[in-house]
């Protein structure tokens, strides 16, 4: 009987650095092709033997049939080992886990817009290739995306030389503050979402970033006229086994690693605020 | 229904033990019982409720998941599950028997435990009908009969020996295996033991707990209740209450280098605990007060929400023996429904 808790070796087959303390993982299976199947927003639990194994979203978008890829910021044991991991050294994967944004009912057909903050991006850019790969599906898409500084900006050769070149796509990229070089948008993702004055007619909005910075935009796009109804995250939690039995993921009654990690914000609005 | 004569209490403990492994409550000299592996000589205690829980069987404290070789930058995956043997665990209270509900519903939900099933499926469940039940015991607040307890065979002690039922399948085939040492009886010796044991169960001192104000859909009323502050102040977040628990099921999983390779365990972990919830980006419960809320929550309110009423408490009372600041789901559960519970 299949064991959930058992791990595919996958291989790395490339690593690229995408911000000082930001790598973007390829994973292959040893033969070939990817470990498994997944939905724009789930994760997988990504180990390495002796050292630890962490829940991390695969960024990759489902439509890839080739491989998949995690970006991972490096913060703690596991990430640390990764970042100063060779290509072609195998890691441990097991997934996918979770429920995906939900792109083929209510987000479809549906104007989209993706609010991200620094690694944030990671989970929304998953969904963000699965619409361009089914650009019919969904209506205009707008993406709001921030971070310290320039460098900080995680795929930004893929924001600049594919997001911006898809019809029908509006990026607009914006960093803390001034820096030479850089002759964008200067301030943080809350204020730029305001000034940028959204319609919220049949559209939807996808935010992933620092608590700081959904804490800020929420209020902005109430203003504008969202809806809770309207605006879904994906959350992260502590997490162990992945499938809601190890007892550490849950906000009130909801484990993040199964109910979730994507809610919807009227939805967190019934969970007791404890994340 | 079957009987046993009292003399023979020892012959069936050697036949059940010729099949198969055979655990059963036993003095440890420290005037509490633990379960232990039967052998020629081994005395069955009667007394009081085991210290430890018999969720061990199904969910030990730590096993082994799975192994890792590793040999430059390739990493083997070995899969070192493996059929666990059979085995039969006599003399399971009522509390205990219900737990393994509770815990079933956790683990053999899907995506399936393969490890706790395997254990399950092997495992077959003879309880004891309390004829002693404590003190500390409150198992009739969540609906548990200590006077018929489930299991696959239920047995009672009656005046002049014991009377048991099969309840399951697997139980039918136990006792088919000894029925050499049984007689037919009928349920009468039963009854009597039953009124006996329902006539102490409704003197205990937490007879009339209730469940009132506690339960299914009460998040927003109680989740932010201020008593909560009080309640926990002097908790030492030793975690003791979770792991006497029968039906604390929360893991942790860990590696371990062997020296050959990398070991995969899981052990019992603990809500309780302050790196429990602790990520690299910070931690959803920094204070006790959370944590402890947590735990009490999780019983009283979060499990049953999500498993149709069902509390997540069989009211052993083990925690209420053994908490070093003697805070338990007791208190807890009077407070929170504000004096309503006498």
């Amino acid at each position: 009987m299949e064991e959930t808790l058992i791990p595919y070796a996958g291989i790395v087959t490339k690593i690229t650095g995408q911000t000082p303390d930001v790598k973007t993982f390829r994973v292959e299976a040893p033969e070939g092709g990817k470990l498994f199947e997944h939905e724009p927003g789930q994760c997988a639990m990504l180990s390495v033997p002796g050292i630890s194994e962490a829940m991390i979203s695969i960024t990759s978008s489902p439509t890839n049939k080739a491989f998949m890829e995690f970006s991972v910021k490096k913060c703690g044991c596991l990430t640390d080992w990764l970042h100063s991991m060779e290509e072609g050294q195998m890691i441990t994967v097991r997934g996918p886990y979770g429920r995906p944004f939900p792109v083929h009912d209510e987000l479809k057909g549906k104007n989209l817009i993706f609010v991200a903050g620094g690694i944030g991006l990671a989970p929304l850019r998953s969904v963000i290739n699965f619409v361009r790969d089914n650009r019919a599906d969904y209506g205009h898409v707008d993406i709001v995306y921030g971070s310290r500084s320039k460098d900080d900006l995680v795929n930004y050769d893929e924001i600049v030389g594919e997001w911006m070149h898809t019809p029908d796509f509006n990026v607009h990229l914006t960093i803390d503050r001034e820096q030479e070089g850089w002759d964008g948008h200067v301030g943080f993702v809350p204020n730029y979402v305001k000034e940028l004055d959204f319609k919220p007619e049949n559209t939807c909005v996808l935010i992933c970033g620092p608590p700081i910075m959904i804490k800020f935009t929420l209020p902005g796009l109430i203003e504008l006229g969202f809806d809770k109804t309207q605006i879904f995250t994906t959350m992260e939690l502590r997490m162990k086994c992945g499938i809601g039995k190890c007892g550490r993921c849950n906000i009130g009654n909801k484990y993040v690693c199964k109910d979730g990690p994507v809610f919807r914000f009227d939805q967190l609005d019934e969970l007791p605020d404890e994340y | 229904m079957k009987k046993l004569s009292l003399a023979k209490l020892n012959d069936l403990f050697a036949a059940i033990a010729q099949r198969e492994a055979l655990y059963l409550p036993v003095d440890n000299g420290t005037g509490k019982a633990e379960y232990t592996k039967w052998q020629e000589g081994t005395v069955y205690s009667t007394a009081l409720n085991t210290g430890r829980s018999a969720k061990d069987f199904f969910f030990p404290q730590t096993e082994n998941l799975m192994e890792f070789k590793m040999e430059g930058k390739r990493i083997d995956v070995i899969d070192t599950r493996e059929e666990c043997e059979d085995f039969v665990i006599f003399g399971v209270r009522a509390c205990d028997a219900a737990s393994f509900d509770i815990l079933d519903r956790v683990y053999l939900t899907d995506p399936v435990d393969t490890y706790y099933k395997n254990r399950r499926q092997h495992g077959t469940v003879v309880t004891m009908a309390c004829g002693r039940p404590a003190e500390t015991c409150f198992c009739g607040t969540f609906g548990i009969d200590a006077a018929d307890p489930k299991g696959d065979v239920t047995c009672w002690t009656v005046e002049d020996g014991y009377v048991l039922r099969a309840n399951t399948e697997k139980g039918e085939a136990l006792l088919a295996a000894v029925d050499g040492l049984l007689t037919d009886t009928d349920d009468k010796a039963v009854q009597a033991a039953q009124e006996k044991t329902r006539a102490i169960l409704a003197k205990l001192p937490l007879a009339a707990l209730s469940t009132e104000g506690v339960g299914q859909g009460l998040t927003k009323e109680l989740f932010d209740r201020p008593e909560w502050a009080s309640l926990s102040e002097a908790c030492l977040g030793c975690g003791t209450c979770t792991f006497v628990c029968p039906t604390c099921q929360c893991y942790d999983i860990r590696d371990f280098d062997t020296g050959h390779g990398i070991q995969r365990f899981r052990c019992w972990d603990s809500c309780m605990y302050s790196d429990f919830t602790k990520m690299a980006h910070g931690n959803p419960r920094v204070s006790q007060l959370e944590r402890f809320r947590q735990r009490f929550m999780h019983k009283l309110v979060y499990f049953p929400d999500n498993n149709d009423g069902l509390f997540g408490c069989v009211g052993c009372g083990r925690c209420l023996a053994r908490c070093p600041i003697s805070m338990n789901i007791v208190k807890v559960m009077k407070t929170l429904a504000k004096g309503g519970n006498k």
